[in-house]
């Protein structure tokens, strides 16, 4: 399978690939990894009149303890993010889910921008970035704005960003002391998930002060299952506790049919991978 | 209307005009002539097409040529040297980690990518690096095991 025919730009710079997008507002596509994009052209569901290449601006690269958040730069690869100490100490379900994406091949090549911004249901950063309140930046010409991820995925492929904005750059609150874990279930190696369960939770005094639960592949966008969410908030932690509030997970859940998943199996799926994420977050069994 | 690129490949610095859609295996097939890299299912799944880009396993399938600018490129023809088989070519033969063959030179290249950051993986280790990789007839048996001998070896040299 061929890409359709396009033009090609690598801009040495973020300024000259802003001006590059400015000029090309409704057929340019930008390019990270290309592991999202590539397939889609291969298959001539995407066809960019002209394609913008990140890969030779230098500083977009780059993952930064700074005061109160991590600040990934966003063509870190997931590899890179997986490995990462800083992430795994200050964001651990960030490592947790950049390490099952796709495969070692996959996970050389994809980046953490190029996954966000391609707001797929399906993929794993997604969920993991609205457990974490990650803020996402975006730049123009026109400046830089900051979108919280729960206002940044709005529909299936379709984000916040506008057609002139480059995502530049992810940042997260530390989350010392959570516990987290991002499970998913797949039905063959390297695929995509079925369902996903990313979740977070703090604690005090051996009592949850707050759980964020997001799941995967549920809908056309992340979603938060909030039964989970109030049913494990203010409760000590227990076997017991987690078990009752991840039957909840598929409370309100509508997912749509696919060739490998009915809908009711969906839902099991999201019980299922909510008790395991909560249980290995919490290390419990 | 042609990209100019400057690739190393094997060690050796190409420069050619290509079309910006030009997927590096591609290139590396047709324009190189190097057709030890294979294409299998061409969708990012099963490996066949891995090479490494600046040391670390890809799927040229997936690559354009043009983001392979000013990179490296390894191919399963630059392991060897002086023709002595790199030892990871040593070991699938020496414990039939292959039977038709496709697969091999996509699960080799990655192999090689995965001891340079784990030298001494464990079984399932292996069988996780090698996760992108699928063989058709062999099963995994066989290639773990070379994967197994070929870091023993490594360790030793």
């Amino acid at each position: 399978m061929i890409p359709a025919a396009f033009d090609y730009a690598a801009p040495a710079s973020l300024e000259e690939a802003m001006a590059l997008l400015a000029g090309h507002p409704d057929d340019a596509k930008l390019i990270a990894g290309g592991h999202s994009l590539l397939p889609l052209m291969k298959l001539r569901l995407a066809t960019p009149q002209l394609l913008v290449d990140l890969g030779k601006i230098p500083d977009l690269r780059y993952i930064e303890e700074k005061g109160d958040h991590l600040a990934i730069g966003a063509m870190t690869t997931h590899y890179q993010v997986s490995i990462s100490e800083a992430v795994r100490r200050r964001a651990g379900l960030l490592a947790d889910s950049a390490a099952v994406v796709g495969d070692m091949q996959v996970r050389n090549r994809g980046t953490v921008g190029g996954s966000l911004a391609h707001a797929d249901p399906a993929s794993d950063l997604p969920a993991a970035a609205l457990a974490l309140g990650a803020q996402l930046v975006a730049r123009s010409r026109s400046g830089e704005r900051v979108i919280a991820a729960a206002d940044f995925f709005q529909d299936i492929w379709t984000s916040a960003l506008e057609p002139e904005e480059i995502l530049t750059e992810v940042r997260i609150p530390f989350q010392d002391g959570k516990a987290q874990a991002y499970e998913k279930f797949r039905q063959r190696a390297g695929d995509w998930a079925i369902v996903g369960a990313a979740v977070s939770v703090a604690r005090r005094n051996g009592t949850i002060d707050r759980a964020d639960v997001i799941l995967t592949n549920v809908g056309p966008t992340p979603v938060r299952a909030r039964a989970v969410e109030s049913a494990l908030q203010g409760q000590p932690v227990s076997p017991e506790v987690v078990r009752a509030a991840a039957e909840q997970a598929a409370d309100g859940l509508d997912p749509a049919p696919e060739l490998k998943a009915s809908p009711d199996y969906k839902r099991h799926l999201a019980r299922v991978l909510t008790r395991r994420a909560l249980e290995r977050a919490l290390q419990i069994s | 209307m042609g990209v100019p690129v400057t690739i190393t490949v094997n060690g050796i610095q190409r420069q050619d005009e290509v079309e910006a859609r030009l997927l590096l295996v591609y290139y590396l097939r047709d324009t190189l002539g190097l057709t030890g890299t294979h294409v299998g299912c061409d969708t990012t799944s099963c490996g066949a097409c891995t090479v490494l880009l600046d040391g670390e396993a890809v799927k040229s399938c997936t690559v354009l040529a043009v983001q392979a600018d000013g990179h490296a490129v390894t191919t399963i023809e630059g392991i060897a040297t002086d023709g002595q088989l790199h030892p990871m070519q040593e070991a699938f033969w020496a414990e039939h980690g292959l039977q038709c063959g496709y697969c091999t030179p996509g699960m080799i290249m990655a192999s090689i990518a995965l001891l340079d950051r784990l030298p001494r993986p464990t079984p399932e280790q292996i069988r996780e690096g090698l996760e992108g990789n699928l063989c058709r007839c062999t099963g995994y048996q066989n290639i773990v095991k070379a994967v197994q001998t070929a870091a023993e070896q490594l360790a030793r040299a």
